[in-house]
C-alpha cells in the first residue's frame, strides 16, 4: 500500500456559523507540486493552516506523514516548512539572526544553523545582505528571506500560502525560479494562489476551490482539456453596442460563449476560423485576440466568476 | 547560470533515519527554545536596560527614601514600625519595581509578537506549541526579574537601607511577585486585538497598586473599608513579605501565606495563559 503524504477526507473547518472549508477530499504524493487555486475566501488558507497543524479541523480526517495533526503537531511541524501569506519575520533582527532564531525553534545546534544559513542565503541571493536589519528590506527580499527561513529544518513538505501576492513581476519570477529549483530537488510543494499563471508555472496537480469546496481537480493541462476548449477568441466592442453584439454572436458556432462586463469570450476549437465568422456576421469588434485556454477559463467555467473578482 | 544545489538537500526520498518520533515532547526543552529567542532579542537592548535597572533604584531611593524620608522621620516613625523611612521604603520599592518589570514584559512585547511582527505565528509553525511560547517567555521574564531585583537589592544595600541578611530571601519573593503579574496579564494580552486596551492595565491596574499597596505607606493608614482590597492585590503580599524579610522580622506562617497567595495567582495565570495562547494561535 502506498501511503499518501497528505490525505484529507471530508475535511471541514467552521468558524462559528461560517464554513470556510466544506468537506474537501484530496491526496498528495511525495515530490509533487500541488496547488489550491481559487479566489480570496475560497478556503485555501484555512486548508493550508490545517495542514500546517496550527488550526484544528472541525470535522473530517486529515493525516500528514500518516500522523494526526492534532495529536502529533510538533512531530509533523518538525518536517514542514511554512511560508505564510503575511511575512512574520522579526524585523528588529538581522537577516542571519532570523535564520538563527528560527533554526533554534527546531532544536538545531548553532553550528548546523550556521552552515545551512550560508547555503540558504546563497540560494535566495541574500548573502550580501545577511547582516542587515530586516525592517528596511523590500517586499521581494523579505519574501525570499521567509522562504530561506522555511527551509532551515530541511523540510520534506513546503507549504506556501500565496507566495508571490504583493510582489512586483520581477520579484515574482525570482521566487518562482527558486521554488522550481526546490521542486527539482524533490521537495514536495503545496501552495495556494489566486494567480493562474503561478499555478500553471509551478503545479503538477491542482484543485480549484470555490466557496470552501473543491470544484475540480487535475493537472493544469487536464483541467483545461476537460473544462475548456483549445482556443479562446476574446472580443471587445464599443460599450454602446456591447450587448447587442454579444447577442448577435450567438450565431457564431462556439462550444461556449461568456459575456463579461467588458468583453465577449468565445470558446472554440479554432480561434482564427471563429474570428473570420464574426467578421462575416457583421458586429465589428474594437479589438480581437485569439489565445490558448488557461486556468482562468477553467475557473470561469466552473464558478461563473473570474479569479480576481 | 549553472544549476545550483539546494540548501542541505531536502529529502527527495524518505529519510534514512526514522523521522522525529511522535508523542509529546519534553515541555521544558521547548520552552527553553523560546527563551533563547528572547535572549537573542534582548541582546539588542540589554545595555539600555542595565542603565535603567540601576538608575531607577538610585533615583527612587535617593529622592523618596532620603529626600522625602528626612521629613517623614521628623514626624516620628511609630507607624512605620520604628524604622527610618528609607528602610521602610526600600523593600516596598523592590517588590513594586518587580511588578513594573512584570507588567511591562507582559504587555507590549507579547502584543507585538502576536499582532505586529507576528513572530508568534511564525513560531507555532515550528514544533513549538502555543504554551511553549508562553512558558518560554515566563522563563525569560523570570531571568530578567532576577537580574533587575538583584541590582535593586545591591543599590539598596549601598544606601544602607537593608538591615537583615534575611533580605537575600526577598530576591526570590520579588521575582515571584513580578511573575504573579506577568502570567495572568500575559494570558489576557495575547487575546487583545488593539493595543489601546493595554494602556488600561497601567492606568487602572498598575498605578493604583503602586500607590496603594503599602509601598510608600502602611496599608493601615488607609480607611478600614478599603484595606481588604489592598490585601487582595498580589503586590501587597509581595511588599509585605519583602519588607518583613529585609527588616529581619519575617515569620514562617506569614511567609507561607504570602508565598502561597503569590504562587496561586501565578498558577492561575499559567492555566489561563495555556488556554488563551492556544485559542489565539490555533485558529
Amino acid at each position: 500500500m502506498t501511503t499518501a503524504l497528505i490525505r484529507a477526507r471530508g475535511l471541514t473547518k467552521r468558524f462559528g456559523n461560517f464554513t470556510a472549508v466544506d468537506g474537501v477530499d484530496f491526496e498528495l504524493r511525495r515530490g509533487e507540486a500541488f496547488g489550491f487555486l481559487g479566489p480570496n475566501g475560497a478556503g485555501k488558507s484555512s486548508t493550508m493552516r490545517m495542514i500546517g497543524c496550527v488550526s484544528p479541523p472541525t470535522a473530517g480526517e486529515l493525516s500528514i506523514f500518516g500522523l494526526d495533526p492534532v495529536a502529533d503537531g510538533p512531530a509533523i511541524r518538525a518536517r514542514l516548512g511554512v511560508v505564510p501569506q503575511e511575512d512574520s519575520l522579526d524585523v528588529e533582527l538581522t537577516v542571519r539572526e532570523n535564520l538563527l532564531v528560527y533554526g533554534r525553534y527546531f532544536g538545531l545546534p548553532r553550528s548546523v544553523i550556521r552552515g545551512r544559513s550560508d547555503r540558504l542565503l546563497e540560494f535566495v541571493q541574500l548573502a550580501d545582505r545577511q547582516d542587515d536589519r530586516v525592517e528596511p528590506l523590500s517586499g521581494g527580499l523579505k519574501r525570499r528571506l521567509t522562504i530561506a527561513r522555511s527551509l532551515i529544518n530541511e523540510p520534506e513538505i513546503l507549504l506556501l500560502d500565496e507566495p508571490t501576492t504583493g510582489l512586483d513581476p520581477q520579484a515574482r519570477h525570482v521566487v518562482w525560479d527558486r521554488l522550481f529549483r526546490l521542486k527539482q530537488q524533490g521537495v514536495t510543494l503545496v501552495l495556494t494562489t489566486h494567480y493562474m499563471d503561478e499555478a500553471e508555472q509551478l503545479c503538477d496537480r491542482l484543485v480549484v476551490m470555490d466557496g470552501g469546496r473543491i470544484a475540480a481537480e487535475g493537472s493544469p493541462r487536464e483541467l483545461i482539456e476537460r473544462y475548456s476548449t483549445p482556443e479562446v477568441l476574446e472580443l471587445r466592442f464599443d460599450p454602446a453596442v456591447h450587448e447587442n453584439a454579444a447577442e448577435k454572436l450567438a450565431a457564431v458556432p462556439a462550444q461556449r460563449r461568456e459575456v463579461l462586463a467588458d468583453r465577449v469570450l468565445l470558446y472554440v476549437e479554432d480561434g482564427d476560423a471563429a474570428l473570420a465568422a464574426v467578421r462575416e456576421l457583421g458586429p465589428d469588434p474594437l479589438t480581437s485576440l485569439v489565445r490558448r485556454s488557461t486556468l482562468e477559463d477553467v475557473f470561469l467555467r466552473l464558478t461563473g466568476r473570474r479569479l480576481d473578482d | 547560470m549553472t544549476a545550483q544545489t539546494v540548501p542541505g538537500g531536502p529529502a527527495a526520498a524518505p529519510p534514512a533515519e526514522p523521522p522525529a518520533r511522535p508523542g509529546p515532547p519534553s515541555a521544558w526543552s521547548f520552552a527553553v527554545r523560546q527563551l533563547r529567542f528572547w535572549l537573542t532579542d534582548y541582546r539588542r537592548t540589554w545595555r539600555g536596560s542595565i542603565i535603567s535597572t540601576v538608575l531607577n533604584p538610585l533615583l527612587y531611593l535617593g529622592a523618596m527614601g532620603l529626600g522625602l524620608g528626612t521629613l517623614v522621620d521628623k514626624h516620628g516613625t511609630a507607624s512605620l514600625g520604628q524604622v527610618s523611612y528609607l528602610i521602610f521604603l526600600a523593600p516596598g520599592l523592590l517588590a513594586a519595581s518587580a511588578m513594573g518589570t512584570g507588567v511591562g514584559e507582559s504587555t507590549y512585547p507579547v502584543f507585538g509578537s502576536v499582532k505586529w511582527s507576528k513572530t508568534y505565528q511564525a513560531a507555532v509553525s515550528s514544533p513549538l506549541r502555543p504554551r511553549d511560547l508562553f512558558h518560554g517567555h515566563l522563563l525569560f521574564v523570570g531571568l530578567k526579574l532576577t537580574m533587575t531585583s538583584t541590582a535593586f537589592l545591591a543599590v539598596a544595600v549601598a544606601f544602607g537601607a537593608i538591615r537583615s541578611p534575611m533580605a537575600i530571601l526577598a530576591l526570590p519573593v520579588a521575582v515571584l511577585t513580578g511573575l504573579a503579574f506577568t502570567a495572568p496579564i500575559e494570558a489576557w494580552t495575547v487575546t487583545r486585538t488593539k493595543d489601546t486596551s493595554l494602556a488600561v492595565v497601567y492606568r487602572f491596574g498598575m498605578i493604583p497598586l503602586f500607590l496603594f499597596s503599602g509601598t510608600f505607606f502602611p496599608v493601615t493608614q488607609l480607611p478600614v473599608w478599603i484595606r481588604p482590597i489592598a490585601y487582595l492585590t498580589p503586590l501587597w503580599h509581595g511588599v509585605a513579605l519583602c519588607r518583613a524579610l529585609c527588616l529581619g522580622i519575617a515569620t514562617v506562617p506569614w511567609a507561607l501565606l504570602h508565598v502561597g497567595y503569590l504562587l496561586a495567582v501565578l498558577a492561575a495565570g499559567i492555566i489561563a495563559g495555556d488556554r488563551s495562547y492556544a485559542r489565539r494561535l490555533y485558529v
